[in-house]
Formats: C-alpha cells, sequence, structure tokens
C-alpha cells in the first residue's frame, strides 16, 4: 500500500477534534470566549491540514494510512481520503468553522459553552471518521458515534421536554438504522471477503451477483435512509429541530443528515447498477421529495420548514444516486455540496431571527424587512438558491436533476411519473422558498414579538454572508469555482470515468429549463395563490403518521416487555421451575426433531450390556418402588424420609455394582448426612404439607414431570446404544507412573482435576459458612405445636449412646485410615472427612446437643479456612519448584516399623479437602442443631 | 441392563421433577435431592457400565478401559455427590429460615398460606 508523506495528515485530521473535545472538556464554561477560540482554532487547523492534503487527492491519488487494530478479524485502523472523502471533509470543516464562530454568538449567556462545543467537536470528529474510515467496521463505529454526538447535541436543552423527545427520536431511529447498517456492513464484509473499502468497492460485481446481495442491500440502505432522514423515517428530522440552531445548521443541513447520501455514494461502486438499487432508491427518493416539499409549505415554524425542506432535498439526492446514471451521480454530488452552502445559512438566518426576535413563528414574524434588511437580502438569496433560482447554485444542480429525471424515464410510466414528480417538487420547493421569504420578511408588520427586531452582531452574520457569496460564486461561474472539486469527488465516487458535462448556466432552450420556470411560477402562484384562498397562517397541518407509529410502537414494545416479564417473572418459583423444565424439555427434544434419531450404530462396535442378574433387578424395584413413594407420599414428610434414604441407598448400590467404590463410600455417606440434616431441619418445619386443591395444576406438574422422566431415560438408552469414546486411557495410563496413584479416580481428584477440586471444596466451604451465618443467632419464636416438643426432654436411649461413645475413636481410626490409602485404594478426603463428621455427629443423635456441647467445645469454622489453606498452598507451594500450579510430586519413603508409605504431595492437598469436608459439614449441622438454643449456650 | 437403568433414571428424573414442582420448601428440597441422584447416575452411566472392573490399577494389567471401569465420569460424580449434599444444606438452611422467618413454608413466601402462623418477628 502507498504510504505517501501526505497519508501522515490523516490520523491527525481524524484525531484533532478528539484531542479539542477532551481539552474542552477540561475549561470552564465561564471561559465563553477562551472555548469558542480553542474550537475554532481546532477547526481551522483542520481545514489547514485538509488544504496540504488538497495537493495529492486533487491529482488523483488515494491517501492511506493505517496501523492494525484487530489482526486476528482482519481489521485494522486505517483512514483513507479520496475527492469524496475530501469534498466532505471540506464540508464537515468548512461549514464547522463557520458554526463555531456563528455558535460563539448565538449560545445565551446561561449556554454552558465549554459542554457545548465539547460536544460539537466530538460530533465533528464523528464525522470525519465516518468520510474517512477505510475500513467498514470501523465506518460504522464512527457512524454510531455521531448518533451519539447528535442526541446529545439535539438534547443540548436538555431541561426543555421537547428538546429530550426530539434526542431520543433521533438516537433511536439514527442508532436503530446504525444497526441495521452493522448487520448490512458483516454481510458486506462476508460477501466481499474484507472490510477494507478498496476491497469491497472492487468486489462490486461478486458482491451484486451474491444471493446475500438483497438482504446486503437493503440492510445498508436502512442504515443510509435512516440516517439521511428518509420517507418513511424523516419525521425525526423536525422533531430534532428542538436543538440550537447552530446545530441544526452543522448537523441537519451540511453533515449528519449527508452521511446517508455519504454512504450511498460511498458505496454506489460496490451495490449500485442494479435494478433493485434504481427501484428502491430512486423511489424512497421521490417519495420522500415530494412528501418532504409538501410538507414544508404548511409549517409555521422557520426551522420547521428548513427541516422538511432538508428532506425534500435529501430525497432529491437520494433520488439521484438511485437513477444510476454517471451524469446523475455527478448531479447528486453537486448537489450534496450546494444543499450544505444554501441551506446551512439559512439555518444560520432562521437562528439570527429567531435570536433578535425572540420567536420563530412565521405567523408572528413579518414584515422584518425594515427592521433587518442586511439578513433579509442574505436569507433572500439563500431562499431563491433552494428554490432554484438562475444565477444561484441550488439551480444548477436543480438543472441536473430534471435533465435525469428525463433521461432515465424510459418507458412511458416512469417516463411520465419522474420529470412530473420532480417538477411537483420543485413547484412546492419554490413555495415553501417564496413562503420563508414573504412570510418572514414582508407580508404585514411583526406581531406582538418578545423582542424589538433589530441586526445581529457583525460576526454573526459573517458565516451567513460568505456561505451566501459562495452560492453566488458558484451560480455564476460553476466551471471555475467548483469545476476541479466537483471533478475529482465524482469521479472517487463513480469509481471509473467521468461522463462529458458542462457546468453552466446556460445550455439553450430545452426540456429542464422549461421544467425550471414551470416550478417557478407553479410555485409562487401556489403560495401566493394559498396565501389568499386560505391564509396559511390559519392551517394547522400537523402531519400525522410516523411520529405516532414511532411513539405508539415504543408504547408497545414497553408494554410488551412489561406483560412478557409479568407472565414468566410473576414472583412464583412454581412458575420459573415449569417453565425451566419445560424449556430444557423442549431444547433437548428440538434436535432430534427434523432428522428423527439418527440411527444406532453397528452393535458389532458397542460393548454388552453388562446381563441382568437377580440382585439388581431386586435392587431396580426397590429403587423405583421408593421414588415412587416418595413422591406420591411427600406431604408426610418425615415418613418421606424413610424412601428417599431408600432411594440413596440404592443408588449407592448400584455404584457398588457397577464398579465405583469410592462413589458408592461417598454417596452412602452423604446420604446419612442428609437425612439427619433434613430430621433436624424438620424440627422447625411444618411435619406435613398441606393438601392441594389445584387439580389442574397437578395434572400439569404430572404431565411435565412424566416427560422429563421419559426424556432422560430416552436420552440415556440412546448413549447407552452408543460406542463411547473416552478420554480415559489417558488417565489410566498416567495414573501411577505422573500422580503416584493407583486410584485412578481419586488421582483425578487430587492430581489431574486438582484446581477443579479446589474450587469444589471452596464451594462447600462457602456453603458451610453461609449456613452458621444464616442461623448464628437467630432466634426463632418459641414454636407451639409442630416443633417436636421441647428437645432436650427427649430421652437417649443407653445403648446407642454407649455404643456410639466407643465407635468414635474407631471412627476415627477408620476415617484417618481412608484417608491414607485414598490414593491407591478406595478412600480419599472427601469419603474421609465424611466418615469422621458422620461419627461426631452420630454423638449429637445418640446423646444430644446439651451433653456434646459440653464435652466437644471444637469451633468447625477455622478447620473450612485450614482445609482450603492447606489445599491452596498445595498447589502454590509447586511453584517453587518452578511447576504449574498444583502440579504433584510424589514419593515412598520407608517409614519406620510402619513400612512403605505413599507420599505424594497430592495427599498433602488430599488433606485440605479432608479438613474442609468435615469443617463445612459439621458446621452445616450444628447450626441447625444449636438453632434456638443460642440463649442456653456460653 | 441399560433398559433397567435408563427406566430407573426416568423414575427418578419425573419423582423429583414433581417433587420439585410442589408449593412447600421442603418437598422442593426433596425433589432436587431425588434429581441429583438422577443426575449423578446419568452422568456416571455416560461412562458406560461395567461390573467388576472398579478403576483401582493393578501393575500387572494393562491399563485400558478394556480392565478398567472409566475413571473420569466417577471423579467428576464423586465431586458432585459433596457438591449437592453442600447445595441441599444451604437450600434446607434457606428455607427453615425463611419458614421462621416469614410463618410459611410456601416457596413464594406467605402467600395464600392456609397454615399462616404468626411471624416470628
Amino acid at each position: 500500500m502507498s504510504q505517501a508523506p501526505a497519508a501522515a495528515l490523516l490520523p491527525l485530521l481524524a484525531a484533532l477534534p478528539f484531542a479539542a473535545s477532551l481539552l474542552l472538556a477540561c475549561f470552564p464554561n465561564r471561559a465563553r470566549s477562551l472555548v469558542a477560540w480553542a474550537a475554532g482554532l481546532a477547526t481551522l487547523g483542520g481545514c489547514a491540514l485538509l488544504a496540504a492534503a488538497a495537493g495529492p487527492v486533487f491529482g488523483g491519488e488515494v491517501l492511506r494510512w493505517s496501523i492494525e487494530w484487530l489482526p486476528g478479524l482482519g481489521l485494522e485502523l486505517g483512514f483513507r481520503m479520496d475527492g469524496l472523502a475530501w469534498l466532505f471533509a471540506l464540508l464537515i470543516l468548512g461549514i464547522g468553522a463557520l458554526v463555531v464562530l456563528y455558535a460563539a454568538y448565538y449560545l445565551h449567556h446561561e449556554d454552558p459553552p465549554a459542554r457545548f462545543f465539547m460536544f460539537l467537536m466530538l460530533f465533528m470528529g464523528a464525522m470525519l471518521g465516518v468520510v474517512l474510515a477505510d475500513n467498514l467496521v470501523l465506518l460504522v463505529v464512527f457512524w454510531e458515534l455521531t448518533s451519539l454526538a447528535s442526541f446529545l447535541l439535539i438534547g443540548f436543552w436538555s431541561h426543555r421536554s421537547d428538546a429530550r423527545q426530539g434526542a431520543r427520536m433521533a438516537l433511536a431511529i439514527t442508532g436503530g438504522g446504525g444497526l441495521c447498517l452493522l448487520a448490512g456492513v458483516l454481510l458486506l464484509g462476508h460477501v466481499a471477503g474484507s472490510y477494507r473499502l478498496d476491497d469491497v468497492l472492487a468486489a462490486g460485481a461478486v458482491i451484486r451477483e451474491h444471493p446475500l446481495y438483497v438482504p446486503t442491500l437493503l440492510l445498508v440502505l436502512l442504515g443510509a435512509f435512516t440516517k439521511s432522514a428518509q420517507f418513511p423515517f424523516h419525521f425525526w428530522l423536525p422533531h430534532a429541530m428542538a436543538a440550537p440552531t447552530p446545530v441544526s445548521a452543522y448537523l441537519h443541513s451540511a453533515t449528519m443528515v449527508k452521511a446517508g447520501v455519504f454512504l450511498l455514494a460511498r458505496m454506489y461502486p460496490a451495490l449500485g447498477g442494479t435494478s433493485e438499487w434504481f427501484w428502491i432508491v430512486t423511489l424512497t427518493g421521490l417519495a420522500t421529495l415530494l412528501v418532504g416539499a409538501y410538507l414544508a409549505i404548511f409549517e409555521h415554524d422557520l426551522k420547521g420548514l428548513l427541516a422538511y425542506s432538508t428532506i425534500s432535498h435529501l430525497g432529491l439526492v437520494t433520488m439521484l444516486f438511485g437513477l444510476d446514471t454517471k451524469m446523475a451521480v455527478v448531479a447528486g454530488v453537486f448537489h450534496i455540496l450546494n444543499h450544505a452552502t444554501f441551506k446551512a445559512s439559512l439555518f444560520m438566518s432562521a437562528g439570527i431571527i429567531d435570536h433578535e426576535t425572540g420567536s420563530r413563528d412565521m405567523r408572528r414574524l413579518n414584515g422584518l424587512w425594515k427592521s433587518m434588511p442586511i439578513t433579509g437580502a442574505l436569507g433572500m438569496v439563500a431562499a431563491a438558491s433552494m428554490a432554484g433560482v438562475p444565477l444561484l447554485n441550488g439551480f444548477l444542480s436543480k438543472e441536473m436533476f430534471f435533465a435525469e429525471t428525463l433521461e432515465r424515464g424510459s418507458g412511458w410510466a416512469l417516463g411520465i411519473a419522474l420529470p412530473l414528480g420532480a417538477t411537483i417538487a420543485g413547484i412546492f420547493s419554490v413555495a415553501y422558498s417564496a413562503r420563508f421569504v414573504h412570510d418572514t420578511f414582508f407580508n404585514g408588520e411583526p406581531i406582538d414579538l418578545p423582542k424589538t427586531p433589530h441586526e445581529p452582531p457583525r460576526f454573526m452574520r459573517v458565516p451567513v454572508e460568505l456561505l451566501v457569496l459562495l452560492c453566488l460564486a458558484v451560480g455564476i461561474a460553476p466551471a471555475v469555482v467548483v469545476g476541479p472539486l466537483l471533478a475529482v469527488a465524482a469521479q472517487a465516487t463513480l469509481g471509473s470515468s467521468l461522463p462529458d458535462y458542462s457546468l453552466a448556466i446556460w445550455h439553450g432552450l430545452n426540456l429542464p429549463l422549461t421544467m425550471s420556470a414551470v416550478a417557478l411560477v407553479g410555485g409562487l402562484s401556489l403560495y401566493f395563490g394559498l396565501q389568499r384562498r386560505v391564509d396559511l397562517h390559519q392551517v394547522i397541518h400537523f402531519p400525522r403518521g410516523g411520529r405516532e407509529l414511532f411513539a405508539a410502537s415504543l408504547a408497545g414494545l414497553v408494554a410488551g416487555a412489561r406483560s412478557l416479564t409479568q407472565a414468566l417473572q410473576n414472583g412464583s418459583l412454581q412458575r420459573y421451575l415449569a417453565l425451566l423444565v419445560v424449556f430444557a424439555l423442549a431444547a433437548g427434544a428440538l434436535p432430534l426433531l427434523p432428522a428423527g434419531q439418527p440411527a444406532p450404530q453397528a452393535a458389532a462396535a458397542l460393548e454388552a450390556s453388562p446381563p441382568v442378574d437377580a440382585a439388581s433387578a431386586i435392587v431396580w424395584a426397590i429403587g423405583v418402588m421408593a421414588a415412587i413413594a416418595t413422591a406420591v407420599g411427600f406431604r408426610r414428610r418425615l415418613l418421606a424420609l424413610v424412601p428417599l434414604g431408600a432411594v440413596g441407598l440404592m443408588v449407592s448400590l448400584a455404584f457398588v455394582h457397577f464398579s465405583a467404590p469410592d462413589l458408592a463410600l461417598t454417596q452412602i455417606l452423604v446420604e446419612v448426612v442428609t437425612i439427619v440434616l433434613m430430621m433436624l431441619a424438620l424440627n422447625w418445619l411444618p411435619q406435613e404439607s398441606p393438601p392441594e386443591r389445584d387439580r389442574l395444576r397437578r395434572w400439569r406438574d404430572a404431565a411435565i414431570a412424566a416427560a422429563a422422566g421419559l426424556g432422560i431415560a430416552a436420552i440415556a438408552l440412546a448413549v447407552l446404544e452408543r460406542p463411547s469414546r473416552s478420554i480415559a486411557p489417558y488417565f489410566l495410563e498416567t495414573s501411577i507412573s505422573e500422580g503416584g496413584g493407583s486410584n485412578a479416580v481419586n488421582v483425578i481428584l487430587v492430581d489431574f482435576r486438582g484446581f477443579d477440586t479446589l474450587g469444589e471444596i471452596t464451594v462447600l466451604g462457602i456453603a458451610g459458612i453461609a449456613i452458621h451465618a444464616l442461623l448464628a443467632g437467630f432466634m426463632p419464636a418459641p414454636r407451639t405445636r409442630d416443633a417436636g416438643a421441647a428437645p432436650e426432654s427427649d430421652i437417649h436411649p443407653l445403648m446407642l449412646a454407649v455404643v456410639s461413645r466407643l465407635m468414635l475413636p474407631l471412627a476415627a481410626l477408620v476415617s484417618a485410615y481412608l484417608f491414607l490409602r485414598g490414593h491407591n485404594l478406595p478412600g480419599g478426603g472427601f469419603i474421609a472427612g465424611l466418615v469422621l463428621a458422620i461419627a461426631l455427629i452420630l454423638q449429637y443423635v445418640a446423646s444430644g446437643q446439651r451433653f456434646v456441647g459440653a464435652r466437644m467445645r471444637t469451633d468447625f469454622r477455622p478447620w473450612i479456612g485450614w482445609g482450603l489453606l492447606v489445599a491452596g498452598a498445595t498447589g502454590i507451594g509447586s511453584w517453587f519448584f518452578g511447576a504449574p500450579f498444583l502440579t504433584s510430586s510424589y514419593d515412598y519413603p520407608l517409614w519406620p516399623v510402619v513400612g512403605a508409605v505413599p507420599l505424594a504431595s497430592a495427599a498433602v492437598f488430599d488433606l485440605g479437602v479432608y479438613l474442609t469436608v468435615v469443617g463445612a459439614t459439621m458446621v452445616a449441622l450444628v447450626s441447625i442443631a444449636k438453632l434456638g438454643r443460642a440463649r442456653q449456650a456460653p | 441392563m441399560n433398559l433397567l437403568i435408563a427406566s430407573a433414571l426416568g423414575v427418578l428424573t419425573g419423582c423429583g421433577v414433581w417433587l420439585m414442582l410442589r408449593a412447600r420448601t421442603f418437598d422442593v428440597i426433596l425433589g432436587l435431592t431425588l434429581l441429583s441422584y438422577a443426575v449423578n447416575l446419568f452422568i456416571f452411566t455416560m461412562g458406560r457400565l461395567r461390573v467388576g472392573a472398579p478403576p483401582i490399577l493393578d501393575p500387572a494389567l494393562p491399563p485400558t478401559l478394556q480392565q478398567y471401569a472409566d475413571p473420569l465420569p466417577q471423579a467428576l460424580v464423586l465431586t458432585a455427590i459433596v457438591i449437592g449434599f453442600a447445595m441441599t444444606a444451604l437450600l434446607l438452611v434457606i428455607a427453615l429460615r425463611a419458614a421462621l422467618q416469614v410463618g410459611s413454608d410456601h416457596v413464594d413466601g406467605d402467600r395464600d398460606d392456609p397454615n399462616r402462623e404468626e411471624a416470628s418477628r
């Protein structure tokens, strides 16, 4: 890629406004002239950079500069400047400089200027980013940034509700369009194979042939049309007029709304040239042109009139791009430039009138010619350009537009519709321009204005004067003034050679000239006719449609979201759980539906399923019956624990049978602890569940439960009928050689997946502490009936008490044994910890809390902490040997008397597990056991 | 045997879901306990059913899946059992505290509770 020296200017140019914005954020609002100067100098600096880049760009070079941004995604932060980008940058910076000057005088002394200029610079930077971006994704980023900045600017007077609403509407519509554009750009990048602008523009043929062309086109156009306020998204623009007038002059004439047509121009080589493009873009443009021009006539607000006129002119430009001829593209680019000059000056004039009279209502502003002749003259010239009066720039591009509608209108329907629509729009535009001039500067006397009208400060008028001068200069000597700029910009837009055209005022007596004449005469007669016949001041014309639709869809969206939330989140756990199960069922069933269940593979590859023997059948029968008994008899809670325990036992037996001794041990121990815990809790809970009356709900739940059960059974069977592929051989092979243990399960727990285990004992510890926190110091009210009487009065059976006391040291020994052998035989930290915990709990069961509490004063809470500390420290310890976290080492030292004892560092980790398990289990159980006895406790 | 274990899983799941959808906290916890049996057994089953081949390695035998049951699901289920216990205990205590504080053991607090008692605080 060529990195011309001038290309280094691009990042500077793009960063300058953002830097200025940051700088302005630090300025105090008191320094009024300082902030204006800072903003102005930044903009002028930008202009200077742009001028420096002019040489190569006018020489036909394309400046490129880029650095890598996200290389993995093929994204780079790059800028690119060709003629079109240069033209837009000129509009952004040139008109930006004038707007800064204008705003310095316009802003009221109560408006915080630093904030205003900060937003303005932010917008300027975003807008420059859009036109300079070399990468489509980057373009969208800047595009959305313009929406955000415009939101801030439109809502600048945030105390006014119309400003807030207008800002929100503009953001919703242009931001929403931006999302469409993002989708479109992603498709475009996918189709073209690159997000780089050069690649995409060169891939036009591929894009147009691609099956995704139409969705891509629609999405990109949605982005462009929302931004450029095209019908039917036009309604946000008039509401955005609540913005301060410099913002309207800047955003809504020259820059932001032009981003949409800029996108059309930019994407023209990639997306244009198809019938879809022609029909969609042309008809949207035509509709916008007519609707905007028509509505503008009936606006009483000066800025409102200009807003609708802007919509109409944007429609004109859109239609020109839609016409899809080289000449139309040239005309479109030309009109972008012309419209920016005359419309910005008109907005500024309207702002001056507003500023100096206190009103923008044309029903009250009359006869200002006497008090503001200079502003009046400037406004008249600009309005004449808007109307397309000869010798002004608006005339030239409008003439080209008329000529193109005639050119493209082949076939009788198009041949009549396009020129006719253009002429009618021309008549309307002359009419509203006439109204702008006549109703403001003539037509009687002002009607009770808040201020006495007078000319504005000298420098507030300078921007208007410059722009109007430009209108005249371009209008009189187009070839000299804009010829080269237009050529280089149109060339860049087309991406191919320019058509033959001549920029001249006089092309002879031809049809376009006749159309212009008809528009002028017709427009003037229309306006004066309307004033005489119906008196426009009396017409209250509220355009209905878009805005109401927007409000209604917004309200609908909110209402829909609310009712959906209500339906899903009604505060009922039963509803949530039912929905959860149903969705899980649906999600599980969905992938199986279309193709049906794939056929199981050849049975030969399958391991034979173990045969059914009598014992397993009995275990199965007991387990199934116990589960059903629990589900049916759940209302009598204490009783329901019996079958529940039976189910747990049967599950343990299943583990034993299917070669999982560790699991069986764990399961049976957990079973004991769980049942004890539940019985303890039942002490404080109602002994029975109340009967349910809702028959429908019970049937519904039963159906859900049955479906869930069937689903799980089907999935389990389906998996078991297929050959398995496991990563287990790795663990089996390396368990001894690397983990130093022959119990593969334990080695996986404490070594291979030690980090998981660390996480899990952490959860266990947290649960124990949470249980303690929930119950410590909590004093339930004395229960009357349900609580199993006064627990301390229970008689503890002597046999049990004695045996359990005898058992305790034995159990502790078993626990230690299980712990030590765990690495090689069934056992380990989890199991050993549970054994010890159960032996301790048995003391509570057998002898009562008071007895045990008085003798065993161990506080088990620190056990949790020590356990986690030991486990974590073991992991960290391996760092000191230069190994990753939790790497284990092992040795079999020969101990005196005992013999060879396996000593793996994993055993220390397992000790942490052991301590945590004992600690958490005991904390949980003791917390419940002690409940309500806090008073008796020391 | 496959059919046997699959049907047992189905029954456990069905009973668990049914109880989980009940309106009282204790019943929901019973349901979750049943459901966790089912889930643990299900994960375990994914390693296939083997009889008489516990993964306690014998250096004399080749360390392959022909000799031993799959140890990985076993390790996963072992921690799952313990975590399941921790969660059951925590839920139980939350249910307990809520029932004592609100005066009702309905899952949604004290709504339409016929056995409503005076709140403890």
